[in-house]
């Protein structure tokens, strides 16, 4: 396995450069949005396209990790190893979302944040998504997998659970429904879907 | 957008730092031309503010239809006036208007009229918006004041801001200005005041009622479901994201001297 060779010379393989370029260009949105906010170049409302920027960044990745498994069962083309790089770009994206929430939007107001996450469905909700998101980046490594053995794939199942609180969040974040926000909820509950397939019909390309 | 001379008027506040006119003109929420807060600068371009009808009818005494060249003739005020966004955003605008008051009294509302139902203009062929696949709203838009409110001297219908007249995207030719409100009550392009006396429907009283009240005044202690009304982010401060922190929002956004009066005695939470 990949994992039990991870070491300084991880990053010279094929797949630890990709894995790498994979984070460069994954960040790549982040910080040219936080380049344009900080300079000015964000609009009207720099703090909430920013924030909006972030979220929907989480949501997109978050999706393309959902992709992997149909992808390979479908097609045979197999990301897997690239899985965990997806899962932690939309962790590291939610995380840059909540922040900008919390500190540039908020300026840190403890009561209203309080009040926000007790009382707001849609705050509630994307809560609900970014601590499933913590825990599964926070055993996202090689110690946990070995640690949590057969339980660290029901752990990450969690996943489907983050996906669909972080579709309705979006669709709930806008003051009527939008086309865009329904086409991110249904690529979400299609994927969804296809994990309840049964089994047979998952691997026509292996069988 | 043509130059509109007005002279300032008593009830501006001078003492307010206008919002920028790029961001006055390319930031704003008019779903008929679309969702987006950039969509009516860039997708009002085929819609024609002239030539323009008013109709003021209903319970008056002497119905009257207004060419908007009548309108624009009227003595104009310039009004410098506070706008909040439900959505928890604000500016400050120089508009240019007259006051409504005036103009109802003109056609001599009756002793049974008590709301002002207001409607927009419908033209899908113009609005993109208006023919999208998803409905948004209720096409046309509706708005409504109780009477007194909308005799109130601070409520004024512009017809036009910065010195020029009102920018397509900004509601040309003509709209209400409601400042102690929410910025939904201020309808845009209106074609059609009626005098009733029984509550109108509002746009977006009906599409989510739990959301957006009939009387949609500023009020900081009375939350919108999904965010707190504490604060407001004041749109077009210069500098970047950290220059733009939020301010407390005022209760009737900053007119509650000239405004708490008209709603004594009302649970200002029921009646949000």
């Amino acid at each position: 396995m990949a994992v039990s060779r991870r070491g300084p010379s991880a990053l010279l393989t094929r797949q630890g450069l990709i894995r790498f370029g994979l984070y460069a260009v994954g960040l790549v949105p982040a910080v040219a949005t936080f380049v344009m906010g900080a300079t000015n170049r964000l609009g009207a409302d720099p703090v909430n396209s920013f924030e909006r920027t972030l979220g929907l960044w989480a949501l997109r990745f978050l999706i393309l990790s959902l992709c992997v498994t149909p992808l390979r069962e479908r097609t045979g083309v197999n990301l897997l190893r690239y899985r965990r790089a997806l899962g932690l770009l939309a962790f590291w994206y939610a995380l840059f979302h909540l922040s900008a929430y919390v500190g540039l939007d908020q300026g840190f107001d403890l009561p209203v944040l309080l009040a926000d996450v007790t009382r707001r469905p849609f705050i509630i909700l994307g809560m609900v998504a970014f601590t499933i998101l913590v825990v599964l980046a926070a055993t996202s490594n090689a110690w946990s997998i070995r640690r949590l053995g057969r339980r660290w794939r029901s752990v990450h199942r969690w996943v489907y659970l983050a996906a669909l609180c972080a579709a309705i969040h979006f669709i709930l974040s806008f003051k009527v429904i939008r086309a865009e926000t329904l086409v991110y909820a249904l690529i979400v509950v299609g994927l969804l879907a296809y994990r309840l397939l049964p089994a047979a019909l998952r691997r026509p390309r292996v069988a | 957008a043509d130059t509109l001379a007005a002279r300032p008027g008593p009830l501006s506040d001078g003492g307010l730092t206008p919002t920028p006119l790029q961001d006055v003109t390319h930031y704003n929420n008019f779903y008929e031309f679309g969702l987006e807060k950039t969509d009516p600068a860039e997708r009002s371009g085929d819609f024609h503010p002239r030539p323009w009808t008013l109709r003021v009818e209903g319970m008056v005494a002497k119905p009257r239809t207004y060419d908007i060249d009548t309108l624009l003739a009227r003595p104009l005020e310039e009004r410098i006036y506070r706008m909040r966004c439900v959505e928890a955003w604000s500016m400050v605008i120089p508009w240019i208007g007259f006051s409504l008051g005036d103009l109802l009294r003109e056609v001599e509302p009756l002793g049974s009229a008590r709301y002002v139902a207001f409607e927009s203009v419908l033209r899908p062929s113009e609005m993109p918006g208006q023919s999208g696949l998803l409905p948004v709203l209720d096409w046309p838009y509706v708005e409504a004041l109780r009477l007194d409110e909308a005799l109130h001297p601070l409520t004024i219908l512009a017809v036009g801001l910065y010195g020029q007249t009102l920018p397509n995207q900004n509601g040309a030719p003509v709209r209400l200005v409601v400042p102690w409100k929410y910025g939904f009550k201020g309808i845009k392009s209106v074609v059609r005041i009626r005098l009733t006396d029984s509550r109108p429907r509002t746009a977006w009283n009906v599409r989510a009622p739990d959301e957006y009240g009939f009387y949609a005044n500023v009020n900081p202690a009375v939350d919108h479901p999904r965010w707190s009304q504490a604060t407001e982010r004041p749109i077009g401060v210069r500098g970047g994201f950290f220059g733009a922190a939020r301010q407390p929002t005022l209760p009737f956004n900053g007119y509650g001297a000239q405004v708490a009066g008209l709603y004594a005695g009302m649970d200002l939470r029921r009646d949000f």
